[in-house]
């Protein structure tokens, strides 16, 4: 069954124009690694050349940071929904 | 390139600046985009500023904040078009850290700046490019004069 995931507006020029999409995966990680399989554009959006999320990338799993759940191997199930929000931030 | 906001919440996020100052507000625009060019905002969403650490010269707006506001926007057929913040006794004009620290393309970044206590100017930013040649172009704020 299909996880949705919610694309942030900056992003959905690589997702189709897309605001909801459906990935499939045991965990976050495996949901990501199907949304770049999907949509290959959003790699380097989301993932540095090392493959790590980058600093600025959020990932929500429902209400929670997945980085203070189990990071990309936190288990997902049908009924989650997956948010992407890059941070917003600045400052004089 | 423009942002069109009703005067009634341009007032809001005016008056959010002169409320925390000498502190920076921030907070989040909702609304629609009009076409590539042009946006309309339809609610202003006023958010805490978790950069306690400096709060006079910088803002950071929770995460979990905006998760919770994209997923409303969305709900209610909007989306986040663009965020606003306070310049307490500096000009109305984007910083290297705001533009470092900016990753939503194509949204608009307003910045109000507040002279002792009172909103001077506020001035609008579009991000535009991918994040290695991201900059900032000036943008129209159109006030409406009716919600």
């Amino acid at each position: 069954m299909p996880i949705k995931v919610l694309i942030p507006t900056p992003l959905r020029p690589y997702a189709g124009k897309q605001a909801v999409l459906e990935v499939t995966g045991q965990t976050v990680g495996e949901a990501l690694s199907d949304l770049v399989a999907q949509y290959p554009d959003l790699r380097k959006h989301l993932f540095s050349e090392e493959g790590k999320l980058r600093s600025f990338v959020n990932v929500y799993l429902n209400d929670e940071d997945i980085r203070y759940l189990s990071k990309d191997t936190t288990p997902v199930k049908e009924t989650d929904t997956i948010t992407i929000v890059p941070s917003v931030a600045g400052g004089r | 390139m423009a942002v069109k906001i009703p005067n009634t919440l341009f007032e809001q996020l005016r008056q959010h600046g002169e409320q925390t100052y000498p502190h920076e507000c921030c907070g989040v625009l909702v609304g629609e985009f009009t076409d590539e060019a042009e946006k309309t905002v339809t609610s202003v969403v006023p958010c805490g500023n978790t950069r306690t650490d400096s709060l006079a010269n910088r803002y950071h707006i929770s995460p979990a904040e905006l998760v919770k506001i994209q997923r409303d926007a969305m709900l209610a057929g909007c989306d986040i078009v663009g965020f606003y913040h306070s310049h307490p006794d500096h000009p109305a004009q984007w910083s290297e850290t705001d533009l470092a620290e900016a990753h939503w393309t194509g949204c608009s970044y307003l910045i109000t700046s507040v002279e002792n206590g009172s909103a001077v100017l506020t001035h609008s930013f579009v991000l535009l490019g991918q994040e290695e040649e991201k900059h900032f172009e000036d943008e129209v704020i159109v006030q409406l004069s009716q919600k």
